[in-house]
């Protein structure tokens, strides 16, 4: 029987602001245990919530880049459930009134194909602490520093049909939000979570089968492998008559497999209810429209004025546009170089190639885009050719000179000087007088050769076109 | 001089006729001799005490002076304050010292006042008694074979009693007002949102609001003048300009109007108590007002709502007293299930654990509607009854409680006990403030009578409640067989 997958995914993203959701305490990752913890975020006796109001205008900005429905009155909730890193027995969160409703965003495909899929709602939460189970001989430690960090929940409509998808979705929500500079992002660091939804259903039936919820997957390549595996999974039970069992699963990324996490198909009631020591959030659309003209430019955006502007095609300006500081990168380069095509080829082969060998960011390159960009501009002013800018290229690697001094110190100047070039097309002249022959006898394709011959004995820094020029002069 | 109120001994705190430090000593000796019978404080801060009165000697010798400067007063040991235990009644809380002050008191500390100590109350704010708390019940200063009332029933014993000059209490659905009323003193709860809510340990967060238990509307005016104010802290908090409540105290209440919610003169008011609120209505006539009866037509179902509303807040509310970070924790857990089980089954009363049966059972799956949702409806419905009436009237006055203090164990079901507030709790379902001052005492026992106004109205109530003061004494009268002077 052919299957047809559905996925869902449920993103988790903390909001980067400087302090919590509901307190004034530091947000940053990786601090000693509870040292970013205050009488709030230990739920002491007493204490109440403020809102981070920072935290909701990031949620909007995200709400107005997905053309999402913003609620002009989210209501906060408390979400009831006992666990020891959850400080006050609850976690607030967003149920009927989230401040971010239905909006959508596309994704492109390998192949180049579109695809709008639905999102259907994101709301604020606060994240809970953590629990540590090592070093405790047998005990466990709760560190609250994470509790409270803001957090929006994205939540997509069963539109993906394949792992593949599900990371194009991911992959493009990850750059409209880095775009926005509204959280990290960072999966490894758990700035970005995601939970997967996933079923599957004979091809042609439009009922959803079962699915199952798996959580734990911390990088882009582990969503597309736990989906596959799980997606595989569930076929095997079905095929082999069996039923798919609602439930949790967890992906363990060292067996490259999810497991069952809770044997209890009961769902959890978690009693939500407004929670009463905070009001509505109203907002108005003058506060609406002071974000949406706050927008940065969004990765499509940019990349229709990419195509338009510079005339890249449409693969490459998809490339430039995916992560924001790749976009930034490349738009200093042309910026300094003065030319888009030239560093629109240099940052897609060249730059990408050197960051896929190294397992680079483009922020750990030590080619900063400045540097790139004098490069382009010597290529264009002819101080150097394309295949010395090659060797300064390398040389920038190493060095971080100016490109100027690179050039310079390396003796790499294209020769422009006539006199020089003369000398050097008289040589080639006197050293082939049989080429010299067959292109005075009309074979013009004889001419590369003695450009080459010229180039050569320049060790490449001779201008070709005044070579090629002189030449044709002289053999007249 | 420790039965004068707060007007009074400011005046003579200013005149130099007493010193802080004399008049908080003559309390701390006034609680040594009859705290053990009265059970009215759980913590005497008595070098904390003398320390501040010192403190507020000292400014009032550099030329200081306000209303509460050097005033001795108890804070209801529902209020956070720092470096000392704030128990909230419960054995949950036995041994919690806060590392911070409540609003209330920060506010109340910055005005120079001296803090005696912490009065006992029903455990998490919860019963209308002072018998569910876990530091045993405390005496009515009138009769000690009966009840304060509750919750903030150490507070008002303490005021009636004079081992105070002045206490804050709390108040979800009359536990300021029925203490008072029991007590014979003046209990006022605002507005919700006119005073924070930051540091005073939450039960219903949507109805908790503190205010004054004094011995005067006057004295309640002038706590009043410092507590209430927008807090940044507490978002529930309003943004609204504090008027000076003492200032209009005097506003002649000629054409006032008040409505009589014919609902609260109906079958269960005690007729000796109708009596008293009937002689205190006449002399309001006296002073020019007119007087219409109202209907409030969905009183009949505040308690109901109440008791569905209060306690899925309190459910919540409560989930953080889990042993996992400060408070009681049982001995030798097991495992986290056993831990959180055996501490809050121990650390927590019978009412306090009913509550939260109560709350969690209202909010479940396929009963929210029913319940919760249901009860907010009718609190809206509450609302408009109030709205309607303002309409036609400035305040409603009635009786705060149907009957005068009852006896120690003489309630112990519990429907009956949350019945207490039935002219009470519907005030805190829409927010208003409302005021408890004494009328006539009906068989030797303190009764209340209620005034309520509408939204934010603290002045106007302020002002009808001193009125009557200035024209009767029956705020003056002291409980026999407590000496007058320690």
């Amino acid at each position: 029987m052919e299957w047809e997958t559905v996925i869902g995914l449920e993103v988790h993203v903390q909001l980067n602001t400087q302090s919590k959701l509901f307190s004034g305490s530091a947000t940053q990752f990786g601090a000693e245990p509870n040292t970013q913890a205050n009488i709030f975020d230990l739920a002491l006796p007493g204490t109440l919530p403020v809102l981070n109001e920072l935290a909701l205008a990031k949620a909007v900005r995200f709400g107005l880049a997905i053309n999402a429905e913003i609620g002009k009155r989210s209501v906060f909730d408390r979400k009831n459930y006992f666990y020891p890193d959850l400080p006050k027995g609850y976690q607030v969160s967003q149920l009927d009134f989230p401040t971010v409703g239905k909006g959508e965003l596309t994704i492109v495909m390998d192949d180049g194909s579109e695809k709008v899929i639905g999102v259907t709602r994101a709301h604020m939460e606060e994240d809970a602490g953590k629990s540590l189970h090592e070093d405790f001989h047998g005990m466990s430690g709760i560190d609250l520093n994470r509790a409270g960090t803001p957090l929006l929940e994205i939540v997509s409509e069963p539109d993906l049909r394949s792992a593949k998808e599900a990371v194009a979705y991911l992959k493009k929500l990850h750059s409209i939000i880095r775009y926005l500079d509204i959280s990290d992002a960072i999966m490894a660091q758990g700035s970005m979570r995601c939970d997967a939804n996933v079923s599957i259903r004979p091809k042609g039936e439009t009922e959803f089968g079962t699915r199952t919820e798996i959580k734990n997957i911390n990088s882009f390549r582990f969503v597309e492998k736990a989906i596959n595996y799980e997606v595989q999974r569930q076929q095997d039970v079905l095929e082999d008559g069996g039923r798919i069992v609602q439930e949790t699963r967890l992906y363990d990324s060292e067996r490259d497999e999810t497991r069952s996490m809770r044997s209890k198909e009961v769902a959890n009631d978690y009693r939500y209810f407004p929670e009463p020591d905070l009001l509505p959030v109203v907002i108005d659309d003058a506060y609406i429209e002071a974000i949406r003209a706050d927008l940065p430019e969004l990765p499509d955006e940019k990349k229709a004025r990419f195509m338009s502007e510079f005339g890249l095609n449409d693969y490459d300006a998809g490339v430039l546009v995916a992560s924001r500081e790749m976009a930034e990168y490349f738009e200093k380069v042309v910026e300094i170089g003065g030319d888009a095509k030239l560093a629109a080829n240099w940052v897609s082969s060249e730059l990408q190639g050197l960051l896929n060998k190294n397992d680079w960011d483009i922020s750990d390159c030590p080619i900063e885009a400045e540097r790139l960009g004098s490069l382009i501009a010597r290529i264009k002013d002819d101080t150097i050719s394309g295949k010395i800018a090659k060797t300064v290229f390398e040389a920038m690697l190493e060095d971080s000179a100016s490109v100027d001094n690179i050039i310079e110190s390396k003796g790499l100047k294209q020769v422009t000087d006539s006199g020089a070039i003369e000398a050097l097309v008289d040589e080639v002249i006197q050293n082939n007088p049989d080429q010299v022959q067959q292109f005075k006898d009309g074979k013009e394709q004889v001419l590369g050769f003695l450009v080459g011959q010229a180039m050569k004995l320049s060790q490449g820094k001779a201008n070709p076109g005044q070579v090629n020029k002189l030449l044709r002069e002289k053999m007249q | 001089m420790i039965e004068k109120t707060v007007a009074e001994l400011s005046a003579a705190l200013a005149a130099g006729e007493i010193s802080s430090v004399e008049l908080t000593q003559a309390y701390l000796d006034r609680i040594k001799q009859y705290n053990q019978s009265l059970n009215a404080y759980i913590t005497v801060c008595e070098e904390e005490a003398i320390a501040q009165a010192r403190a507020a000697d000292e400014a009032r010798a550099k030329g200081e002076n306000s209303p509460l400067l050097g005033i001795p007063l108890a804070q209801k040991d529902i209020f956070c304050t720092e470096g000392v235990t704030t128990t909230c009644g419960s054995r949950m809380l036995e041994n919690f010292i806060s590392p911070y002050d409540a609003t209330v008191v920060e506010r109340l500390n910055k005005a120079g006042a001296v803090m005696l100590g912490k009065t006992n109350m029903d455990e998490f704010a919860m019963g209308s008694s002072n018998e569910t708390s876990y530091f045993g019940p405390v005496r009515n200063p009138w009769d000690v074979k009966r009840v304060p009332g509750g919750s903030s029933g150490g507070s008002a014993s303490a005021v009636a009693a004079d081992l105070c000059a002045i206490a804050t209490g709390t108040d979800t659905g009359g536990s300021i007002r029925q203490p008072a009323a029991f007590c014979g003193i003046t209990g006022f709860k605002p507005s919700y949102g006119r005073v924070s809510r930051w540091g005073m340990i939450a039960f219903a967060s949507s109805l908790d609001q503190a205010g004054p238990i004094a011995k005067s509307a006057e004295d309640a005016a002038l706590m009043m003048n410092v507590i209430a104010g927008l807090d940044e802290k507490d978002s529930t908090s309003i943004d609204r300009p504090v008027e000076d409540y003492a200032a209009s105290l005097n506003d002649s209440l000629d054409g006032l109007r008040i409505g009589i919610p014919k609902q609260h003169f109906a079958e269960g008011l005690n007729a000796e108590v109708e009596q008293s609120i009937r002689d205190a209505l006449a002399e309001y006539e006296k002073l020019g007002a007119t007087i219409t009866e109202i209907d409030l037509p969905n009183n009949h179902l505040s308690v109901s709502a109440y008791y569905v509303v209060a306690p899925a807040e309190a459910s919540a509310n409560l989930s953080r007293y889990d042993g996992v970070r400060y408070g009681y924790r049982c001995d030798n857990p097991a495992d986290l299930e056993d831990m959180y089980k055996r501490t809050r089954s121990e650390g927590f009363g019978d009412e306090v654990k009913r509550r939260i049966m109560v709350g969690t059972y209202a909010l479940s799956a396929g009963f929210y509607d029913a319940y919760y949702r249901k009860a907010q409806q009718i609190r809206r419905l509450i609302k408009q009854d109030f709205n309607e009436a303002f309409k036609q009237v400035d305040v409603i006055i009635g009786p705060t409680s149907p009957h005068t203090a009852f006896e120690l164990g003489a309630k112990t079901d519990p429907v009956t006990m949350y019945l207490e507030d039935i002219y009470t709790i519907a005030v805190n379902l829409a927010g208003l403030p409302g005021i408890s001052i004494p009328a006539a005492p009906a068989g030797g026992l303190p009764t209340g009578l209620h005034i309520v106004g509408n939204d934010f109205a603290e002045a106007k109530v302020l002002n009808v409640a001193h009125q009557l003061q200035r024209n009767t004494d029956w705020h003056k009268q002291k409980p026999a067989g407590l000496g007058q002077e320690a």
